[in-house]
């Protein structure tokens, strides 16, 4: 093989992989990347069917509710709307009511959110840093307690 | 007093590291044997203080000495002593702490070890290191000073976050960062090249056994990392390509790339450019990782409590280290002569391949950690991208690479030939056939995918021995002269094979777990059975117990094999009174490869009923046994006769000793 046909060989071949990663990338972006949306926004634009979405907000006081097996029901609030969730399976450790809480899923057409994971990814003051974001964002974050605004439904 | 004297330990290493920065450059640019002679002695200095500094910060968490500020909120006086040591490094200041120790550990090895490196090389290599070191030092001073002292001192500590109480503190972190820290040589290395402008084989020589322990410790440290998070978290998984271990795998991805393609620089003086390229690379990597854990743009268990000044000081370093040595190689790689000339179908093609692979590979995984942060900066959406993302495009990238494996060492250098190589493969093409065939019959069709996974490897497990076996030649030799052959192999031909055999094994581990795992999560009361994986599991009850520093209920299961017991299992939720803070001990029973996990969630209201996950997961264990082999064999390549500095060359010694680098 001649030094050029080498060249134009390797250099076929590097485009074709990277290419392919490209293409995968791409596909997979479109696919299966989940978009953070919280309570309100949920009830302001209903995501289309099938969309995966991170539901954020506080878990409010009083509505957990557990069947007689392992599935939950409980309610994300962003002290302005609520979204009901249903979630199958073993809550994470640092799920309380009145806290910080985020559940991945798609939403059902009832408006009823079904959570395939729920999230315990949280800092010290029990609170996901996506929610304290958007709180904050919104003006319902009280910087000097490091708590959401005090409304009924959420706190402790 | 004590921790004065660290902290003051801590000023002088900073001072040294300074003057390190500047004469031994200045000495080597000279031609000044003096002035480079400086390096040796500041090397060894910076990391005795260190080491000091790094014991007066023990001795105050040993003797809960809480007027420390650091001590106070990541100690407490119940907490068992092994918790009290590891806990030094399980917060930010005391991680940095240690991480510029292994930092000043790397450079008085190199400065104790390096003494057949030409002086100007070495010289140039521990300025390097003492740029970094300074940054750091400067980080650590300014923004992160481990022994701040709190007045008036509190009676008790906070206690250590009790997810980070366990044994794979004092494992995981230290490896973990022997390993990042570890590519730093190759990134000195490399930059001192460029200083010098005359790189040639023996360079590549020099630096791949550095490469080759920081890979080995990365290796172990990630198996490590992955091993605890799978038994700690209580979630049954062992991988979840989160930020943090994607941080951690990038380097990994590149670092493995630089230790294939520093082969071909020294055997065939090719690729100079893009070896360089890479060791640089590897170690921005690592930098990255360390910004992306350390700066709290991301929250996980690695992320300790966030200050933004820390970040944007991170995120200095990351700019110059990075930008500074990507300039110096843009203006200097030029002046780097090409070597040797190959055919595409050759040892340096195959070695080519696979760096074109693991670093598209890096790239992607790139990108997905990076997207979400860069598309929220810009457009303030959030998103999330996950495991699927991760699987969609790191997975079909893996494929052709794991398919040309066994090819690569039975191809010549130069020009190869690759129906030979098929040829000499037919055993391992049969045996991945046959049990990709055998494993679609099993499962009758239903996991085709996951038996196509299983026949990659086995071609991986047969394929990597086969090339031991052509060199032995057992088919024309026989038995008795094929092990003498064997014998008089380098150690490097076993490495190779060693560590392409344990990633067939991470594979089969991986495709059993993935496809062939049951899971149930289930609601069950005292004397209840289920069943998971063929055998009966028979919950006894809750009881409570007290630790040391946790309060605990345990649960109490039963495994039954065909009505016989074969043992039990317990499986706890914790609560850390410290720090009112719940976790999960997973029960855990090994059989063989496969093992049982229990882990418990709530009491639902009524009564004693509990709700329960229990996952069968099959030769699960597979997935970490395999990144051992891959670490024992970059430890026997270690060992090669070749690799070690200094060395003399190629004498027919095999009972040489088997000292590092």
């Amino acid at each position: 093989m001649t030094r050029k046909g080498k060249r134009l060989l390797s250099i076929g071949g590097m485009f074709a992989v990277v290419a392919l990663a490209a293409g995968l990338v791409l596909t997979a972006m479109s696919d299966s990347v989940a978009y953070f949306n919280s309570p309100t926004d949920i009830m302001e634009n209903t995501p289309g069917p099938g969309q995966r979405i991170r539901l954020g907000g506080m878990v409010e006081t009083g509505s957990v509710v557990r069947d007689q097996g392992e599935t939950v029901t409980f309610r994300v609030t962003d002290t302005v709307q609520s979204v009901p969730v249903t979630y199958t399976g073993i809550l994470p450790n640092l799920f309380r009511e009145g806290q910080g809480v985020v559940a991945e899923g798609t939403l059902g057409p009832d408006r009823l959110f079904l959570a395939d994971t729920v999230l315990a990814k949280h800092d010290e003051n029990y609170m996901p840093k996506e929610v304290v974001d958007d709180l904050k964002a919104r003006g319902l974050w009280d910087d000097e307690s490091s708590r959401p605004m005090a409304t009924e439904g959420a706190g402790t | 007093m004590i921790v004065e004297l660290g902290h003051y330990a801590l000023i002088l290493a900073l001072a040294a590291s300074l003057i390190q920065s500047v004469i031994p450059a200045l000495g080597a640019y000279r031609g000044d044997a003096r002035m480079m002679e400086v390096g040796q002695s500041s090397s060894l200095g910076v990391f005795l203080l260190l080491a000091f500094a790094f014991s007066a910060l023990t001795v105050a968490y040993v003797t809960s000495d809480f007027s420390v500020l650091n001590v106070y909120e990541n100690s407490h006086s119940a907490k068992p002593m092994l918790y009290k040591i590891t806990g030094v490094w399980g917060n930010h200041e005391g991680s940095m702490l240690l991480w510029v120790l292994i930092l000043a550990f790397f450079g008085a090895l190199v400065a104790s070890f390096g003494r057949d490196l030409p002086p100007s090389l070495r010289a140039n290599v521990l300025s390097v290191q003492a740029w970094i070191l300074t940054a750091f030092l400067a980080f650590i001073l300014f923004t992160s000073n481990p022994f701040a002292r709190l007045f008036p001192a509190p009676f008790e500590g906070q206690d250590l976050n009790p997810i980070l109480q366990d044994v794979g503190l004092a494992i995981h972190p230290p490896l973990l960062y022997l390993g990042y820290v570890g590519f730093s040589i190759a990134f000195s290395f490399a930059v001192a090249a460029l200083m010098d402008g005359k790189i040639d084989a023996a360079w590549a020589r020099w630096v791949r056994p550095w490469t080759l322990t920081a890979w080995i410790f990365l290796t172990l440290g990630i198996s490590m990392g992955s091993y605890w998070a799978y038994y700690e978290l209580g979630w049954g998984g062992w991988w979840f390509w989160d930020p943090v271990e994607n941080a951690s795998f990038m380097p990994w991805l590149s670092g493995t790339a630089l230790l294939h393609s520093a082969v071909v620089m020294e055997k065939r003086s090719a690729l100079k450019v893009w070896t360089i390229l890479l060791a640089i690379l590897t170690f921005s990597l690592s930098l990255l990782g360390t910004f992306l854990v350390r700066s709290g743009v991301l929250t996980s268990v690695h992320a300790f409590a966030t200050d933004p000044s820390r970040g944007v000081f991170i995120l200095m370093i990351l700019c110059i280290f990075i930008g500074g040595s990507l300039a110096l190689f843009a203006f200097r790689a030029s002046t780097l002569e090409s070597g040797g000339l190959f055919q595409p179908v050759s040892r340096e093609g195959a070695l080519v391949l696979n760096n074109l692979f693991l670093t598209t590979a890096a790239a992607t995984v790139l990108i997905g950690t990076l997207y979400p942060l860069l598309l929220e900066m810009v457009t303030g959406e959030k998103i999330s991208v996950g495991a699927p993302f991760f699987n969609l495009t790191f997975g079909p990238l893996m494929v052709p690479l794991l398919l040309a494996v066994p090819f690569g060492p039975l191809l010549a250098w130069k020009r190869g030939d690759i129906a030979g190589a098929t040829q000499r493969l037919y055993w391992a093409v049969g045996a991945a056939l046959l049990t990709a065939i055998i494993a679609i019959a099993l499962t009758q069709g239903t996991e085709v995918l996951a038996s196509l996974g299983l026949g990659l490897g086995v071609w991986l497990l047969i394929g990597s021995l086969t090339d031991l076996a052509e060199r032995a030649n057992f088919r024309k030799a026989g038995l008795s002269k094929g092990f003498a052959r064997l014998k008089g192999l380098p150690r490097s031909a076993f490495g190779t094979t060693l560590a392409h055999f344990g990633l067939g094994v991470t594979v089969i581990g991986i495709v059993c777990v993935s496809a062939f795992e049951t899971e149930i999560v289930t609601s069950m009361e005292p004397g209840g059975t289920r069943e998971a994986g063929g055998y009966e599991i028979r919950f006894d009850g809750m009881s409570k117990r007290q630790g040391p520093n946790f309060s605990e209920e345990v649960g109490t299961f039963t495994v039954l094999d065909a009505g016989r017991a074969l043992g039990t299992m317990e499986s706890a939720r914790r609560l850390y009174t410290a720090r009112q803070m719940p976790t999960t001990e997973a029960g855990i029973r090994t059989n063989w490869f496969s093992q049982l996990y229990i882990s418990l969630g709530d009491s639902a209201a009524n009564g004693g009923a509990t709700v329960v996950r229990i996952w069968y997961k099959p030769w699960v264990t597979l997935i970490w046994i395999g990144t051992l082999f891959m670490a024992f064999g970059g430890m026997v390549s270690l060992a090669d006769r070749r690799l070690r500095v200094g060395a003399p060359a190629a004498r027919k010694s095999l009972h040489a000793s088997g000292a590092k680098a």
